[in-house]
């Protein structure tokens, strides 16, 4: 057991157990907390994988922009202090049928691929990865068209946040 | 001799074959000794944080023509010592009704977002915490967090007004991140990488001469996210009640108040290595740790910049705040970024590098200002004149 | 070393989880929140095959670049909408919201 083990264990736990509170919990707010606990182990996972680049955005764009977001609607959409009610449907039963097929469907695909136990290739010291991905993001024969396209995606969920939210002066 | 030469290295080795020599493995006793190195690195940064209440008391005195603390030890120094035991034996209270959890776990996060900077602050050529290639973003998640800390200290209060400073000050937060990662975006494209310590090794010409607006624009979004004054709304007694920590008594409030100074003394810091070559100064080469006097004294002035805007300049209003930043910092960082881009790719070799990036950076500063100027001319025309506009429509 | 196939369980775990959130929770900012653990499953695995399988090539990482933007992008028209029929209705419960339903 190498410490990279122990280390990648104990955050997959604490991504599965967060990950659970976030859908079991009763207390909106909380369950946005658990959300970033989530996202923070997310964080460590891909600085693990040596792509730190990502582990440093999901940190600024996830928690710092989105987690935010959250927290802020679930204040804005609170009928009373105290969350009443059940939180879960009905029929979640049903659905959580549904979450084990698809967990033990996706398992079962997967174990099946010659791949599946692959070891990490060895990263040669000079590769710097940030580099690399400028690089393709900013390049015609690569993938500068898709980079674009998501920057016209962002403004278009702008504007489009902003018109749906909005409240004129006066209107209740 | 060997030991000055780098001496954090030379303890970690030494510690390291202590921990070999009792039979453990070798990655566990790295693991221990960076251990003990992170838990080094905070008990130096917070013993720092201790003077700078000494210094802060100092610097807000004079500014208002007194002496500041003066009676316990030789100028005050003992000053702060008695301020943490105030603060220790005072009752933490909890308010009813709050969300005890999230309550109690505000001010570590608030401390933890100013603690996690230092592990990128190059100190000197030899002392830093880690040269991760992504430093420069690092800085800004970080600033996440504290965004993070706000929101559960004002929501967890059970207090209404606690709860409207938390959201002005996070919105405010927020919005001021955008001209933040453009000032910082600029020494990184002048240097050519992310990583900090690399930044302060690629200036042979400070970057605060090549771009000087970019300094301006990062010391005042830097304000700005700390919630420090003039953009202080959320802690104002006179406006909010102390905004996000009312509620807060005793240690956990002086775990807030110990983070605000540390992370200004910090984004001084920051200011120093970005701008003005970090550690860089004369002798440096043949001294490394001399490199720690340098960026201390660079750090501690702009510390006392921070301060010295603090306490000159009243409260901005919040619509103010934000009117300033949407319609007056973000169009002139992205001017100023493709600028000096394009300054940097066409002047970059020449003789005229120096010169010609500092009269572009003024040129851009001056056309700003202007446009402001022309637009509050404007502004005060329609106000003043309002008679001859009605009477020219009949 | 780490096998990829703890990567690929993980993330196939965290998609299980999110895909309870989203169908069993009536709260519609918690289902939101669910697909957010979902979307988080697939950079993980994004990021995980990038880095076992070609680390010299860097499409996995652009993909998961583009995986943030329409994630951040999605919350924010959602939260907004969710918002805005909360000021309609005065409700967030999803089976409320029903009144297209025949």
């Amino acid at each position: 057991m190498t410490a990279l083990q122990i280390i990648f264990l104990i955050t997959a736990g604490v991504i599965l157990a967060s990950a659970v509170m976030v859908v079991t919990t009763r207390n909106m707010i909380h369950a946005a907390l658990w959300l970033i606990v989530t996202l923070f182990g997310a964080a460590v996972l891909f600085a693990l994988l040596d792509a730190g680049f990502i582990a440093v955005v999901q940190v600024v764009v996830y928690i710092g922009a989105i987690a935010i977001l959250f927290i802020f609607a679930v204040m804005l959409t609170r009928r009373e202090m105290r969350d009443r009610g059940a939180q879960l449907n009905s029929e979640w039963w049903l659905s959580a049928v549904v979450a084990a097929l698809t967990f033990g469907g996706l398992f079962f695909l997967l174990s099946g691929w010659s791949g599946f136990s692959a070891h990490a290739p060895g990263l040669s010291s000079g590769t710097d990865t940030v580099q690399l991905l400028g690089a393709a993001l900013v390049s015609p024969d690569a993938y500068v068209l898709p980079f674009e396209v998501a920057s016209v995606l962002l403004l278009a969920a702008l504007v489009g946040a902003v018109y749906v939210a909005f409240q004129k002066k006066g209107e209740e | 001799m060997e030991f000055w030469s780098n001496p954090i290295k030379a303890a970690a080795d030494w510690l390291t074959g202590v921990f070999t020599g009792w039979g453990m493995p070798a990655s566990a006793s790295n693991v221990v000794v960076s251990l003990i190195g992170v838990v080094a690195l905070i008990v130096v940064v917070m013993v720092l944080d201790i003077m700078l209440v000494w210094l802060e008391r100092k610097i807000v005195a004079r500014f208002q023509d007194r002496l500041g603390p003066n009676r316990l030890g030789p100028f005050g120094l003992i000053q702060p010592f008695a301020d943490i035991i105030k603060l220790l034996i005072k009752e933490d209270t909890t308010p009813s009704g709050a969300d005890r959890v999230v309550y109690n776990v505000a001010p570590i996060l608030a401390m933890m977002a100013v603690l996690l900077l230092w592990a990128v602050l190059p100190v000197a050529p030899i002392i830093f915490g880690v040269d991760i290639n992504v430093g420069a973003l690092y800085v800004i998640a970080v600033g996440a967090i504290g965004t993070l800390a706000i929101i559960t200290a004002g929501w967890a209060s059970n207090n209404k007004y606690a709860l409207l400073g938390a959201f002005r000050q996070v919105a405010v937060m927020i919005s001021y991140e955008i001209p933040m990662v453009v000032a910082i975006l600029i020494p990184t494209m002048l240097a050519g990488t992310m990583g900090i310590n690399s930044i302060v090794e690629a200036q042979n010409v400070w970057y605060f001469w090549l771009a000087p607006l970019a300094a301006v624009l990062f010391l005042v979004s830097a304000m700005a996210e700390l919630g420090r004054a003039p953009f202080d709304l959320a802690e104002a007694e006179s406006e909010l009640v102390a905004g996000h920590h009312i509620e807060y008594s005793g240690m956990k409030f002086g775990m807030f108040y110990a983070a605000e100074l540390l992370h200004a003394f910090t984004f001084g810091g920051f200011m120093a290595a970005f701008f003005f070559g970090g550690w860089r100064g004369p002798g440096v080469a043949q001294f490394p740790l001399l490199g720690l006097f340098w960026f201390m004294l660079k750090a501690l002035i702009g510390y006392w910049v921070f301060g010295w805007i603090k306490y000159t300049m009243p409260r901005i209003r919040i619509d103010h705040m934000l009117a300033l930043n949407w319609k007056f910092l973000v169009p002139v960082s992205f001017v100023l970024l493709m600028v000096v881009a394009l300054m940097n790719s066409l002047l970059r070799g020449s003789d005229y590098y120096v010169i010609g990036m500092f009269l572009s950076n003024v040129v851009v500063g001056w056309g700003a200002l202007e446009i402001v100027r022309a637009s509050a001319r404007r502004q005060r025309k329609e106000i003043e004149t309002p008679a001859q506009t009605a009477s020219a429509h009949h | 070393m780490i096998p990829l196939s703890w990567y690929l369980v993980l993330s196939a775990a965290l998609f299980s989880v999110g895909l309870f959130g989203v169908l069993a929770r009536r709260n519609a900012v918690a289902i939101l929140l669910g697909i957010e653990l979902m979307l988080n499953s697939v950079n993980i695995n994004l990021v995980a095959f990038w880095r076992y399988l070609d680390p010299t090539r860097i499409d996995g990482q652009v993909f998961a670049i583009i995986v943030f933007a329409v994630a951040a992008a999605e919350v924010a028209v959602g939260l907004a909408l969710v918002i805005s029929v909360y000021r309609r209705r005065n409700t967030v419960v999803a089976e409320e919201i029903d009144m297209l339903k025949w």
